[in-house]
């Protein structure tokens, strides 16, 4: 019981992860129908950027109480992701709007190919240690426990997720990306812009994905060239999962992507009698996701978009 | 005209016969590198079918690839011998499979997994079908990377190695051999082989293109409702796809377990399905000739590169050695060639329509 109730706590943290990094994928894919490769990158790009700024003023400034270093890095990481993927989003994906449906996806794995590269090429490609700046008392609750960084986690992902509702729902930028998904022409029309409300969508989806991958790497206490890989790939089977281009499916895949794979991991053992270890835990994302896609084709909470690809 | 044409061919004919020797004369890496480009083209080829032909895109080809890499390693070494104390008795020279045996059980064996994973996703279409074929892409490596406990099959991360190379008739590849007084290395006579299979891919393929099997396909690929309208199962044709661009696949495997004498999971890593997918689009999509040349050029050039790629790897401290300035130019290739010929270098001269149409 108090194995489950700590697997529970832990499945919640990654999900929370893989719903915001899916809502990036999810959004891109309600409006232009891309499957974003590059999405991944991103969030390594972020994570790396403040692990930098963090590196920096540790030297520069070590007065610094580690919550504002962690929020100055982030916003700082935020802004560069942003500007990245807004720079993809014209040169990689905006020439190739009206080419045949594969072609943007071809350019979408060299984006990511390249941004990885550079990375290494900029970062070096050994592994960092991503320094600890808040407190590692983990508070008990029961028996199972959770550490500062967890609930910071958690709360963040609430925050954002909140903010995201907001703009999707009630203001006219909102507005705008609901009506360029459901019809761009149409929307044309009505006086959006599309172009515009595209960027817009490109530059959401990278502070999402820069925060994710910042709590990424303070919760694992690594970062590396290739650490956006398996959190995008999971990301998006969470989108899928949930139905993609449905914001609250994205949530709720991301979530529940991550409750199965801790809970899945933490009794694989017990289950097979020892035949199957936690090394297979990659193997659930994929197997919960085909099983699911078989019964129900749109994911979770989608519509029947499945005919239209 | 014609006798042009005729000419050209027996030209390109006796080009390709004499490549490796000249390769030959400056080393034998060059040799291997058109080696492993001629497996390439053929997993391009494989893929070609799914993708091309019937529509589907298939972002965990190299599972197939996989399949009969280990296939063959674990029937033609001594791995097998090793865990289970059954296995010598039975077989007290080792397990040497012959190859006669081996592709057809490879083709077979890959063909099964390709319409088991076909089963399953026959409703999907577009990206859910990219995703869930790259989950299990990415199922069957995990698997190969751990079923090393509680038995060993696979040897986990550490691979198969001892591989028997190929024989043919009693001819081994593997060791020089010495034909009118030429001297031919072990990599050329790969080569050749490699080059006979390709050809043998190349004309089935194009028998296929012309035939009802590749026509229902493309009605498919075009419009699902009114090919099954027309009397097409559609079912069936899909699995069929699948079958039958995995059984080039596992071909493809096999040959490369021989060729290498080593199989490990590193070599069937999502990157590598993905780079076949770009070798189809980045050549021209359902079209034979350029599929081959994105092959031979994203699977060749990179290769060059990284041979001439020493002085700059000098200038700049050993930052950017060949290996990732090889990514770092794949990559370009990749955006630079698909922005300006979003249809890919060499298209189909026909009208595809739907993979002209947005979404």
């Amino acid at each position: 019981m108090d194995i489950l109730l700590q697997q529970i706590i832990n499945g919640l943290v990654l999900g929370s992860m893989y719903a915001l990094i899916a809502l990036g994928y999810t959004m891109v894919y309600g409006i232009i129908q891309l499957i974003n490769f590059a999405h991944g990158e991103v969030l390594m790009v972020g994570a790396l950027t403040s692990w930098s700024c963090i590196g920096l003023m540790q030297e520069a400034m070590p007065y610094l109480p580690g919550w504002l270093m962690l929020l100055i890095a982030a916003i700082i990481a935020c802004v560069v992701a942003a500007s990245l993927n807004f720079v993809i989003e014209k040169v990689a994906y905006r020439p190739l709007r009206n080419s045949p449906r594969l072609a943007p996806l071809i350019t979408a794995i060299g984006v990511s190919i390249l941004l990885q590269t550079l990375a290494m090429i900029i970062w070096k490609p050994n592994y960092k240690a991503y320094p600890t700046l808040l407190s590692s008392t983990p508070y008990e609750i029961g028996t199972a426990v959770i550490t500062p960084t967890q609930i910071l986690v958690l709360v963040v992902t609430a925050i954002a997720l909140a903010t995201l509702m907001y703009l999707v729902n009630y203001t006219r930028l909102g507005r705008a990306m609901r009506a360029t998904a459901e019809n761009p022409r149409v929307a044309a029309l009505m006086g959006v812009k599309p172009d515009m409300v595209i960027s817009a969508t490109f530059i959401i989806g990278a502070v999402l994905a820069a925060i994710a991958g910042i709590m990424y790497a303070s919760n694992y206490g690594t970062a590396h060239h290739t650490m956006g890989f398996l959190p995008g790939l999971k990301a998006f089977t969470a989108a899928v999962f949930g139905g993609i281009g449905n914001l609250a499916g994205a949530v709720v895949g991301g979530l529940l992507l991550g409750l199965i794979e801790s809970i899945g991991s933490g009794y694989i053992g017990d289950l097979t009698g020892g035949v199957l270890g936690s090394q297979y835990t990659d193997i659930f994302a994929f197997i919960v996701l085909i099983i699911i896609l078989t019964l129900r084709p749109s994911g979770l909470l989608g519509e029947r978009v499945a005919d239209r690809a | 005209m014609k006798n042009n044409k005729t000419l050209h061919w027996i030209l390109g004919g006796i080009g390709l016969l004499v490549l490796p020797l000249i390769l030959q004369y400056f080393g034998n890496a060059w040799v291997r590198i058109a080696d492993l480009a001629l497996l390439y083209v053929m997993l391009a080829l494989g893929l070609n079918i799914v993708v091309g032909y019937a529509g589907l895109l298939d972002l965990g080809y190299v599972a197939f690839y996989a399949v009969g890499a280990y296939m063959f390693a674990l029937m033609a070494s001594p791995h097998l011998a090793e865990t289970f104390e059954g296995f010598v008795a039975m077989f007290p020279n080792g397990l040497h499979t012959s190859i006669w045996l081996v592709i057809p059980l490879g083709m077979l064996l890959a063909a099964c997994t390709g319409v088991l994973l076909g089963l399953p996703v026959l409703r999907l279409r577009g990206d859910y079908l990219a995703i869930v074929t790259l989950g299990f892409g990415e199922i069957i490596r995990i698997f190969l990377n751990n079923l090393d406990q509680p038995v060993n099959i696979t040897n986990g991360p550490k691979g198969i190695g001892q591989i028997d190379s190929v024989k043919i008739f009693g001819f081994d590849l593997a060791k020089r051999h010495e034909i009118f007084g030429y001297d031919i290395a072990s990599v050329t006579l790969y080569y050749y082989l490699f080059l006979v299979l390709v050809l043998a891919t190349i004309v089935i393929c194009y028998r296929l293109q012309d035939s009802r099997i590749g026509r229902a396909w493309m009605a498919i690929r075009e419009d699902e409702i009114a090919a099954k309208a027309m009397g097409i199962n559609v079912r069936n044709m899909k699995l069929l796809a699948f079958g039958m661009g995995a059984s080039f696949g596992g071909v493809a495997g096999s040959m490369f377990g021989a060729f290498q004498g080593f199989v490990s999971p590193e070599s069937f890593s999502l990157m590598e399905s993905v780079m076949i997918v770009a070798m189809v689009v980045l050549g021209g999509l359902g079209h034979i000739p350029g599929v081959i040349l994105g092959a031979v050029l994203l699977s060749a050039l990179p290769e060059v590169l990284r041979y001439v790629a020493g002085p700059l790897q000098q200038m700049t401290d050993g930052r950017l050695d060949a290996s990732i300035l090889r990514q770092l130019l794949i990559a370009l290739a990749m955006i630079v060639i698909m922005l300006m010929r979003p249809r890919g270098l060499w298209p189909t001269p026909e009208h595809a329509k739907s993979l002209d149409r947005q979404s």
